[in-house]
Parts: structure tokens; C-alpha cells; sequence
């Protein structure tokens, strides 16, 4: 079954609504946890039997990274959602933000009981507004229903929320430069150590999760974190989003149990558009390298499947690529995408992101030598293990894929100046 | 150099603000930098003058420079006056994948216009974005406040044609 977890309200009416919400069980997860007066290490307990993995792209254990929280600790500490989705291909948060908002209010909650913090920041990226209206209304109810505020359900225990919109820099995305971001600075990632769990927003110990993280937490807490896990496999625990994009008869996102054949996944999407065959698969957002489609046919949806064809899970992003596709075009796209979002403060990732982007743009248009396909990927390999934040392996890592599996097409372009496939070809 | 002068903000943008103001920490005003300036570039139509950042620093207590590294920083900031409607059109790879390419021709050809540039009646100005994070919807672009999915040229036109 599909849509089990933050799509559950995605067949209702308005779904968005509190009282959509409601009718499917909503906030009754909080309810039990504050009444019942059940003590925050054990949800962060049942977080970690339910291998809930964080949903941002690094596929970090949530519960234990909610350990690391000094929660007993005097003071403030903050919990803090990821909505900027900026990851191309990403479009899975906007659908949680706009069809089931108080999911997430109620997760980011209950995140906020288990690791000691009376305040939440939702950062939803500038471009958002519809998602950031639904969410902020979706505030707005929950304040006025009782659901955040003083002493919820008649315990100690106080809570409140608030959105801050970015304005318009992949490079948000980043925890740390994040926090920043809200602090109202350039967002420029912060060195780490030390990490957000001992220094993070306003010097406070913060957690950061993403957007799907923090909503699939009610239904765990409500179904049980063995229900949960048993939606995917050991160590990949749950259901999980997949964007889908590309020609596809039915692109969209898809909500369904981890390690699930990618090859269910792409029926689900109708299969391919007529006149389109599949080429290849970049399977978690663009920073994941590519893998060919005959390979991926045999991948399960699943961050330790994907990484054993060589790949990432990432974001959840699954965007395919059809036979028309140069491999050199998608690649000098995307490396430009990386040079333009490089904060620059680390010199291997600034340099870097413009030499390959500028390569790529000479092989692309036909000016390419034969020593810039070797040059590309040493540039690539330069740049990672050398930088502040994971951008500089970001974009390194689409390059070293596609060299990988398809430098006959780069070769191409260098050879006769045009693309091997697709229109450019003719 | 004369004080910024903070009666530039006026009284809608500067309630809009302070309720931004409030969601944070009493001393941490800072934070609704972001806000202040996306509102002030509303409220002088889409784009921001050196005057209006002052007034922001002013009205929220910070280093002018700290301002302007905001407003340079982030792409959804303006620094020249566009047309009244900002077309921004994402070329990334899944809209790339499914024709932004086809779309860019279309919007520049009807537009008599190419990619950063305004039209001489100023209606229109064609910005090329990153990923707007609505890839299964591709192709895709932002008018205003609005996203519009799965594009081809009929629906273009009807878009446009639709804006007053
Ligand atoms: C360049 C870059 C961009 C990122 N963009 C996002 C993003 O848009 N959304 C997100 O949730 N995480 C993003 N991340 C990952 C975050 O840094 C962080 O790991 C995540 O929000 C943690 O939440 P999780 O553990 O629940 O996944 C990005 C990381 C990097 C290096
Ligand atoms: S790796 Fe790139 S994006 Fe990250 S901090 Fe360094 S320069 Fe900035
Ligand atoms: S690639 Fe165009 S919206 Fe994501």
C-alpha cells in the first residue's frame, strides 16, 4: 500500500486542513506522549528501532543523532525543519508542506519534546509560497486549537513553531548554513566542529531535520517503530517519497515501502512516455551519480541497495534520463548548477566548480581537447575530502558517474564536435 | 552621507515586518532580514535601491554592510528594475529532460526578447532559475508568487495572455 506515512491525509477532501488532519488521527501521537507522560528517551528509542534515516540526503539515523542533544541541559535548544528543497529533482517536501502541514507541525513537536527544545524554525525555501502559506495557516490552526503553545495537554511541556523563508541559494540546504541563513547572514556553511547538536542556531544546541524526517514521526509513534521498520528492511526502516520526474506517462511523488523494486517504482509512473526508452537513472537527486537503466532494473529503493550499484538514495529524487538525452548536456547542466552555487569560501570547491563547469561547457559547444576528459575528472577528485560542507563532493560526484558509465559520449563530442544522441546529434 | 531614512518603509511593509521580528529571539532582530528586504522590494515594486536596504539596516539595527551581503547573496533579490512580471523559467535537469529548452525558445520568441533581458514596454523581464523544486511537474517556470507545471507553448500563451 502507498501513502501511509506523510501522504496519509493525501486522499481527503482538503487534505492541508486541521480537521482533515484530525480525522486520520493527528496530533493524537503528541496527545498520548505528554498524557501518558512517556519519557523522551523512550521515543528516542523507538526512533532508533525504527531506522528511521534522515531524509535530507545524508541518510543520517534520526534517533541517534537526537541522542547527541544535551537535552537535559539548562537553556535553550532548538529543533529545526529543512524545507529549503533545492536538491534538482527534489520536489517531495513542497507536496508535505501544501497536502499535510500539521503532520509536520506535530513531528517537529514531538522532536522538540525529545530533545528538551520550546521552539521550532521551519526554514521553507523563498520560493515556496504556496507551501509556506498552507504551512504558516496550518500554524496558525494548531495555535488556536490548542496543539502549540503553553503547557500542551495539560503537562509541562510548551511548544511553538515559526517559518522563515529563504531567499532563493541551494547552498541553505546545508545544515549549518542554514542556521545562518536564519540568523539573518549570507548563508555560508559553518566549520565543523562544532556541530549544531552542541552549537547551532544562535550558538544553541539545535537539531536539524528534513521536512520528511520530522513527518514520518507521528506515525511511528503512533503504529510503533517495529511497524514502521518492517515498511522497508533492516537498516532502511519505512516507507519513503520518491520524486520522479523525466518522460514518464505519470511523473509524481510517490510514496511507497523502502526496497521496493525500482522497476515497480517506474510502473507506478505509468512507465515511459511513447517514443521514450530508458537510458539511464540518477537515483537520488543530482549530486548522486548516474547509473545506467539495464543495472538499475535490478536496484531496490533502499539507501544500502542503491549504494551497492554504486550510488546514493540522497533526497529521493529519481529523475530519468531517456534516450534522447546527451549524457555531455546533462552534465554541463549540472556543473554550472554547481558553480553557480558554490558559496566560494572554500578555494577547491569555488575553483573547482568553475573549471569543471568550464570544460564541460568547451566539450559541450565543440571546442573540448582530448586531455579534458582526464583533466575533468582530476579536477573532480580534487575537489573532494578538501572543502567545508559536502557541495564539493556534490559536485564531483555526478562527474566521476557520468565518466564512468558513459566517456564514450564525452568522447564523441570531442571527436565530431556534436552530441552521439538526441536532437544534437543530427 | 546623509541617515537613512526609514520613513521609506512604509506603515503596511513596516507591520509586515515587525510581526517577521517577532518569531525570533527579542535581541536577535537580524533575523528578519530576509523578510524586510523581500518586503520592501514589493512594496517599490520588484527590485531594491541602496535607499531601501539603509532603511532596512536602520529599522532593524544592523550594519548597512551586513544588509547588503544579504541582499547580494540570494538570488530572489533584485538590484535593477525589472518588468512588472519576472518570468522565471527553471532549465535545470528535469525540466532540461522534459524541454525547458523548447519552452526558453518559445517564451524568448514571443517576447522578442532573450533570457535576463526586459521587453521595451517593460511588461516582461525572462529569468533563467535553478531548480524551483517541482521537477515531476517539468517543464516548469514562476510568475509572481505562482508555479506553473507541465508547460508547453499553447499553455504559454494562455498564461500570458491571462496576466494583466
Ligand atoms: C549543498 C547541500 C544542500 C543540501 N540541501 C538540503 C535540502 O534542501 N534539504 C534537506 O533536508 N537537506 C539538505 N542537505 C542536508 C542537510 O545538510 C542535513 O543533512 C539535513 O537537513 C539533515 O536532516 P535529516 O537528517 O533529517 O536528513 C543539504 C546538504 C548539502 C551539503
Ligand atoms: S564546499 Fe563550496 S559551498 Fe561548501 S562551504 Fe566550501 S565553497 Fe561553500
Ligand atoms: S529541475 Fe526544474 S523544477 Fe526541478
Amino acid at each position: 500500500m502507498a501513502n501511509e506515512v506523510c501522504f496519509r491525509t493525501l486522499h481527503l477532501d482538503e487534505p492541508w486542513t486541521l480537521e482533515s488532519y484530525l480525522s486520520v488521527g493527528g496530533y493524537q501521537s503528541l496527545k498520548k506522549i505528554l498524557t501518558e507522560k512517556i519519557p523522551a528517551e523512550d521515543i528516542i528509542e523507538q526512533v532508533k528501532t525504527s531506522a528511521l534515516r534522515g531524509r535530507g540526503g545524508a541518510g543520517f539515523p534520526t534517533g541517534l543523532k537526537w541522542s547527541f542533544m544535551p537535552r537535559h541541559s539548562e537553556g535553550q535548544k532548538y529543533i529545526v525543519c529543512n524545507s529549503d528543497e533545492g536538491e534538482p529533482g527534489t520536489c517531495k517536501d513542497r507536496d508535505i508542506l501544501r497536502y499535510n502541514p500539521h503532520q509536520l507541525i506535530e513531528g517537529m513537536a514531538i522532536a522538540g519534546y525529545c530533545i528538551g527544545a520550546d521552539t521550532g524554525y521551519n526554514y521553507i525555501r523563498g520560493e515556496f509560497w504556496e507551501p509556506y502559506s498552507r504551512f504558516d495557516n496550518a500554524l496558525k490552526e494548531a495555535r488556536e486549537a490548542g496543539y502549540l503553545g503553553d503547557k500542551l495537554f495539560g503537562s509541562d511541556f510548551n511548544f511553538d513553531a515559526h517559518s522563515h523563508l529563504g531567499g532563493g541559494a541551494y547552498i541553505c540546504g546545508e545544515e549549518t548554513a542554514l542556521l545562518e541563513s536564519i540568523e539573518g547572514k549570507k548563508g555560508q556553511p559553518r566549520f565543523k566542529p562544532p556541530f549544531p547538536a552542541g552549537f547551532g542556531l544562535y550558538g544553541k544546541p539545535t537539531t536539524i531535520n528534513n521536512t520528511e524526517t520530522l513527518a514520518s514521526i507521528p506515525v511511528i509513534v503512533e503504529k510503533g517503530a517495529q511497524w514502521f521498520l518492517e515498511h522497508g528492511k533492516p537498516n532502511n526502516g519505512g516507507t519513503k517519497l520518491f520524486s520522479v520526474s523525466g518522460n514518464l506517462k505519470r511523473p509524481g511523488n510517490y510514496e511507497i515501502d523502502m526496497g521496493t523494486p525500482f522497476s515497480e517504482l517506474l510502473e507506478m509512473c505509468g512507465g515511459m512516455k511513447d517514443g521514450y526508452k530508458l537510458k539511464a537513472v540518477i537515483p537520488g537527486g543530482s549530486s548522486s551519480p548516474v547509473i545506467p537503466g539495464e543495472q538499475m532494473m535490478d536496484v531496490t529503493m533502499d539507501y544500502d541497495s542503491i549504494q551497492a550499484a554504486g550510488s546514493m538514495l540522497g533526497s529521493g529524487a529519481v529523475i530519468i534520463l531517456d534516450d534522447n538525452v546527451c549524457m555531455v548536456n546533462a552534465l554541463a547542466r549540472l556543473s554550472h548548477f554547481y558553480q553557480e552555487e558554490s558559496c566560494g569560501q572554500c578555494t577547491p570547491c569555488r575553483e573547482g566548480t568553475g573549471w569543471i563547469s568550464h570544460i564541460m561547457h568547451r566539450i559541450e559547444h565543440g571546442y573540448g581537447k582530448q586531455e579534458d576528459i582526464d583533466l575533468l575528472d582530476k579536477v573532480a577528485g580534487d575537489i573532494m575530502g578538501r572543502t567545508i560542507c559536502a557541495l564539493g563532493e556534490a559536485a564531483s560526484m555526478p562527474v566521476k558517474g557520468f565518466l564512468k558509465d558513459y566517456r564514450d559520449e564525452f568522447q564523441y563530442h570531442i571527436d565530431h564536435k556534436k552530441c552521439m544522441v538526441g536532437p544534437g546529434s543530427k | 552621507m546623509p541617515q537613512a531614512n526609514n520613513e521609506l518603509i512604509n506603515t503596511a511593509s513596516r507591520e509586515d515586518i515587525d510581526q517577521w521580528v517577532a518569531k525570533y529571539p527579542a535581541d536577535k532582530k537580524q533575523s528578519a532580514v530576509m523578510a524586510a528586504l523581500r518586503i520592501v522590494q514589493d512594496q517599490n515594486g520588484c527590485w531594491l535601491t541602496t535607499e531601501l536596504m539603509d532603511a532596512v539596516a536602520d529599522y532593524l539595527d544592523m550594519d548597512k554592510i551586513h544588509v547588503y551581503e544579504v541582499a547580494t547573496f540570494y538570488s530572489m533579490y533584485e538590484h535593477k528594475p525589472l518588468g512588472k512580471h519576472k518570468i522565471c523559467v527553471c532549465t535545470n535537469i528535469s525540466c532540461m529532460v522534459c524541454g525547458s529548452g523548447e519552452i526558453v525558445a518559445h517564451l524568448e520568441d514571443k517576447l522578442d526578447i532573450k533570457m535576463g533581458e526586459t521587453t521595451e514596454d517593460n511588461r516582461f523581464t525572462l529569468k533563467e532559475v535553478e531548480c524551483l523544486g517541482a521537477c515531476s511537474g517539468a517543464p516548469m517556470m514562476q510568475i509572481g508568487e505562482n508555479y506553473y507545471e507541465n508547460l508547453d507553448a499553447e499553455k504559454i500563451d494562455t498564461i500570458l495572455d491571462g496576466l494583466k
